[in-house]
């Protein structure tokens, strides 16, 4: 054992603890009022918060113990495992702000998803690893997406979008592991139609691809592919333009049509829809150069952002510490993902690797998606901000997912 | 490429984040005004308002409190209608009208149900308060009249206007600012300063604690308590003689300028002004544009001064040295010039000089004098702006300056007034053209306080203080340089004692011989005013305005007084007799001459101002 505490990579561990630390600090602004007594006090959100650190810390040890093979051999079980434990909430749920994704004991709620990604990363990174698969082979990339979209299916209609959209990370691993290149391309591509169908309606999109498509094929330099391929990526885009527009305005509530919309700049309602995001924008936006000071946000202590301790916590790092705060916290995260893929490249085990570059994507995917809302350039999709949000399972969750690698990192010489 | 996407991806997100927030935390700084508006409550302190007492110490304005009963919808929970409605004296219909309107407002922020309350019906509410969750009493501070009089002296407090708001950063919309009188010239004195805290407010606009543990927060600082030259005794007296009559009655203490009355009739109670009725009362009076109770006659009417403008040219002519005591002028029943013209005057002895010229208030005698005065120089021009520089130097024809908010120049006519009319130099004018002058009507007009302010500058011989209401800020004596220098006019002291003698034989043995008030020598002089109003574009001649001045003791004045009353008829009808009681009033503190004080209270002009009103012709002057 003193042999691996050495090689644990303390880089990340100190990283983590930093981030967990700054998150309390700022829950714990976020939380106060005037009924506080101190910082154990479990009845305000910060106390509780400051538990589930503490419990964390055990985990991590627990985590830490484990043989690294512990993780791959029971993968399959713990995925199947984990697979019961989302379905379930739909017979035994309960529901808090919507969602019905959390299983209630006593006074604690437990979020399932939060775990089922660290369940998925372990089985794909097994599956991949499998010595017969190969990831230019059609009919294992379909089963590697069978893994993935399974747990993203069950939580979709919990309704939980969020929690759903955060399995989109897990092409990070399998392109690393040599998923076409044109699953990418048409991927932005398809992005690129949907926003700019948004922006400017499907018939101008048609016209523009039209107009694109025709300008590529005159002027490329080999003859094949030829016309027809062409001319199908011409109608499956603007098809797609047409689709898209009619999902989005047929299918869609009101309130996602809401949310793109105020990202897109089209609409301004700061009262209704778009209340959360102009009051995470002021908070932020007041903070200057080094913030108000501890504690001492105005918008904070009034509580005019909503959910300001879980999803929007980086609205008080940006009111209270102001730039050079924010730049500290956005700095940590891109320095720990790149640390964590640095990691993933080392390792001997293709296991390995794939269960670092799956954590890197949630990570990746959750911070993107986190601050680009909190900062008003992304939709309004309710994730949490890892290490960061207040709620135990979501600590937990990442704890666990940043740990297992942490441990397979530390013994990936002693394979074999 | 596959090893290196993520590392791109993840730097690109990490560089367009940090440009993002330098974008809202750095360059665009429309944010942080935001924050503040959003989260941070102003809320003021007012402080109590400035007391005011008169002369002699008596408190004349104070405040009181006032209880607003407040409500705050969410908070409410289900009481006895029927017995709130009973203190409060409202219907059910109209609590629950009121309820509904605060809900609509906000549920969370409190509302007025009840402005004003009483402290009677504050005193039984009180107690019961306690059964009515979300409803709470909300103190004010009102203004408190120890006084029924004075109304348009004091002045009222109102809610700032908007204009007002935009002038002056201090004030904000709701405010409450002193109007017109003392209330409005002394405001800043009055008001104090109010002092601020900084609330921080949550998302629900709810207080949750001073801001940064109130270290911007400051103290009201409490108005300055004023002493005003005013003497309540003499004004409520002057009030009561002045009932169901209009005009305007000004007293100044010579030796200090101060204003000792400031008299309008007709006037109103000034405690109308305050409270749940004040708005309707305030209406009452703006609407009523016949007797015009808001019209402070005293410092804004402009009325022909008449015979009491005699003395002034008398003390021109000798200035100028153009007449001497001693010289005589007979009159025959008036004055003829130019072509068979005339300027009627009253039976008296003739030929007269100067004393008994004015004791008499013979036209004739000061038809002789003004044209010598105006003939003097080589031109009219000349001669009437020499006349005008003379009254000039008495405050005529200008603004005072006195420290009450309103009022009016008057008017002196000059040659380029004269020039303009008679369009100069197409058509010539001469002396003879301007001779209304003379006996003060046609173009000379004067306010009421002018022609105290000129009788007291008579009193003094010579000089005067700018009249003032104000004498004690906090009990320590102004020190204003308007009001403290003497301003002299511009006719040696020595001419003063024959015109005074003249006003002193007005009492003994001229035209206000009836009116002597016994152990004290006054010396005043009368006056009767012509004066015209329109009646469906046609010009009418009403009955003759009664003005009189006066000053007493004639030696070492204490008291100098103008009276007008409208359509009076002759001087000492009406502004004579009031003139005297008010001097009777003012130095023995009691009446002796109850005959004419019977005569004033009993008496009223009501019937001679419908005339005009009356549609019918009507006879003047009877």
């Amino acid at each position: 054992m003193s042999k691996t505490i050495s090689q644990f990579d303390w880089l990340s561990i100190l990283i983590y603890f930093l981030l967990v630390i700054i998150g309390w600090v700022n829950i714990y602004s976020a939380s106060l009022d005037d009924t506080a007594t101190g910082i154990f006090d479990f009845s305000q959100i910060y106390g509780k918060q400051l538990l589930w650190i503490i419990l964390s810390v055990f985990l991590i040890v627990i985590l830490l113990s484990l043989e690294s093979k512990f993780y791959e051999r029971f993968s399959s079980i713990i995925y199947i495992f984990s697979l019961i434990s989302i379905l379930g909430l739909f017979f035994f749920g309960k529901t808090i702000n919507g969602a019905t994704s959390w299983y209630a004991f006593g006074g604690f709620s437990i979020q399932p998803a939060e775990f089922a990604k660290v369940a998925t990363a372990l089985a794909l990174s097994k599956f991949i690893s499998d010595i017969q698969t190969n990831m230019k082979n059609l009919g294992d990339q379909f089963k590697a997406f069978i893994i993935i979209a399974l747990p993203a299916l069950i939580i979709l209609p919990q309704p939980d979008a969020g929690s759903a959209m955060v399995y989109a990370a897990f092409f990070f691993p399998l392109y690393r592991e040599g998923l076409s290149g044109v699953y990418l391309i048409a991927g932005a591509i398809g992005v690129l139609v949907f926003v700019l169908t948004l922006v400017f309606g499907p018939v101008w999109v048609a016209l523009g691809s039209t107009a694109v498509v025709l300008f590529l094929y005159f002027f490329r330099k080999k003859k094949r592919p030829g016309a027809i391929a062409y001319l199908s990526i011409l109608i499956v885009a603007v098809a797609l333009s047409f689709s898209v527009d009619y999902i989005f305005q047929n299918i869609f509530e009101q309130r996602h049509r809401d949310r793109f919309n105020i990202v897109l700049g089209k609409e301004v309602d700061n009262r209704g829809i778009g209340y959360n995001t102009n009051q995470s924008e002021i908070a932020i936006g007041s903070g200057s150069w080094f913030g108000k000071g501890w504690t001492e946000g105005t918008q904070t202590k009034g509580n005019f952002v909503p959910e300001q301790h879980t999803d929007y916590i980086f609205s008080t790092v940006g009111e209270e510490w102001g730039f050079i705060g924010s730049s500290v916290v956005v700095f940590l995260f891109v320095f720990l993902m790149l640390r964590i893929i640095h990691l993933a490249e080392r390792q001997k085990s293709q296991f390995n690797r794939v269960y670092g570059y799956s954590l890197a994507g949630i990570l990746f995917i959750h911070f993107f998606v986190n601050i680009g809302m909190v900062i008003g350039i992304f939709p309004t999709v309710g994730i949490p901000l890892p290490f960061f949000s207040y709620g135990g399972s979501g600590l937990w969750g990442f704890t666990i997912l940043l740990f297992i690698f942490i441990k397979l990192d530390a013994e990936r010489m002693s394979f074999w | 490429m596959r090893k290196i996407l993520l590392y791109i991806i993840i730097i690109t997100s990490g560089i367009l984040f940090l440009a993002r927030l330098f974008y809202l935390q750095i360059l665009d700084d429309s944010f942080v005004g935001r924050s503040e508006n959003n989260a941070i409550k102003v809320v003021y302190d007012y402080p109590q308002r400035g007391f005011i007492f008169d002369r002699n110490g008596e408190l004349l304005v104070s405040n009181q409190p006032s209880y607003d009963v407040m409500v705050i919808p969410r908070n409410v929970k289900p009481f006895d209608t029927t017995e709130l409605c009973r203190i409060l004296s409202i219907t059910q219909e109209q609590l629950v009208e009121r309820l509904d309107k605060a809900k609509i407002y906000s549920p969370r922020l409190p509302s007025v149900v009840i402005p004003q309350l009483t402290k009677s019906e504050y005193a039984y509410l009180g107690e019961k308060m306690r059964n009515y969750e979300g409803f709470y009493i909300q103190k004010r501070s009102l203004r408190d009249y120890h006084t029924q009089h004075g109304a348009s002296l004091l002045g009222f407090i109102s809610e700032v206007n908007q204009r007002k708001v935009n002038e002056d950063p201090y004030y904000l919309s709701g405010d409450l600012i002193g109007n017109t009188g003392i209330e409005g010239f002394y405001e800043e004195l009055l008001r104090g300063v109010k002092g601020v805290k900084y609330i921080q407010k949550d998302r629900f606009n709810r207080d949750i604690g001073a801001y940064k543990g109130g270290i911007y927060d400051t103290l009201p600082k409490k108005g300055k308590d004023l002493t005003i030259t005013i003497d309540a005794e003499l004004q409520k007296y002057g009030e009561i003689l002045m009932e169901n009559k209009r005009g305007g009655i000004v007293a100044i203490e010579p030796a200090t300028g101060e204003i000792l009355a400031l008299i309008s009739a007709p006037t109103y109670d000034p405690s109308i002004l305050v409270g749940r009725q004040r708005s309707r009362n305030y209406t009452e009076l703006y609407y009523d544009s016949i007797a015009n109770p808001l019209y402070n006659r005293s410092l804004l009417a402009e009325y022909p001064p008449g015979s009491p403008f005699k003395v002034v040219n008398a003390l021109i002519g000798l200035q100028e040295g153009v007449v001497d005591t001693h010289d005589r002028f007979s009159c025959h029943g008036g004055y003829f010039y130019g072509r068979g013209r005339k300027m009627g005057c009253h039976p008296h002895a003739s030929p007269l000089d100067m004393i008994p010229g004015i004791a008499q208030s013979c036209n004739a005698y000061f038809a002789n004098v003004y044209r010598r005065i105006i003939e003097k120089y080589p031109t009219p021009q000349e001669g009437v702006d020499t006349w005008a520089n003379h009254l000039k130097s008495f405050g005529l024809g200008d603004y005072l300056g006195s420290d009450l908010s309103t009022g009016r120049p008057g008017k002196i006519p000059t040659s380029k007034y004269y020039n303009a009319i008679y369009d100069y130099p197409t058509y010539k004018w001469f002396s003879t053209a301007t001779l209304s002058n003379a006996i003060g009507q046609g173009e000379v007009l004067m306010t009421p306080i002018q022609l105290a302010n000129m009788t007291a500058a008579i009193a003094n011989r010579g000089w005067f203080y700018t009249p003032h209401v104000l004498k004690e800020i906090e009990g320590v004596g102004i020190k204003e340089k308007e009001f403290t220098e003497k301003k002299h006019t511009t006719i040696d002291p020595k001419h003063f004692e024959a015109v005074v003698e003249g006003m002193h034989q007005v009492y003994k043995a001229g035209t206000a011989s009836a009116l002597q008030i016994p152990d004290i020598e006054i010396a005043g002089k009368t006056g009767t005013a012509e004066n015209f109003t329109k009646i469906d574009g046609k010009r009418v001649q009403l009955t003759d305005h009664s003005i009189f001045i006066a000053f007493a003791p004639v030696e070492n004045p204490k008291i100098a007084i103008a009276v007008f009353v409208e359509n009076g008829y002759w001087g000492g009808r009406y502004a004579g007799r009031i003139a005297g009681l008010m001097i009777e009033k003012y130095i023995k503190g009691e009446i002796t001459r109850k005959d004419m004080e019977n005569w004033i209270l009993t008496h009223s002009l009501e019937d001679e101002y419908a005339k005009p009103f009356s549609g019918e012709p009507f006879r003047i002057n009877q």
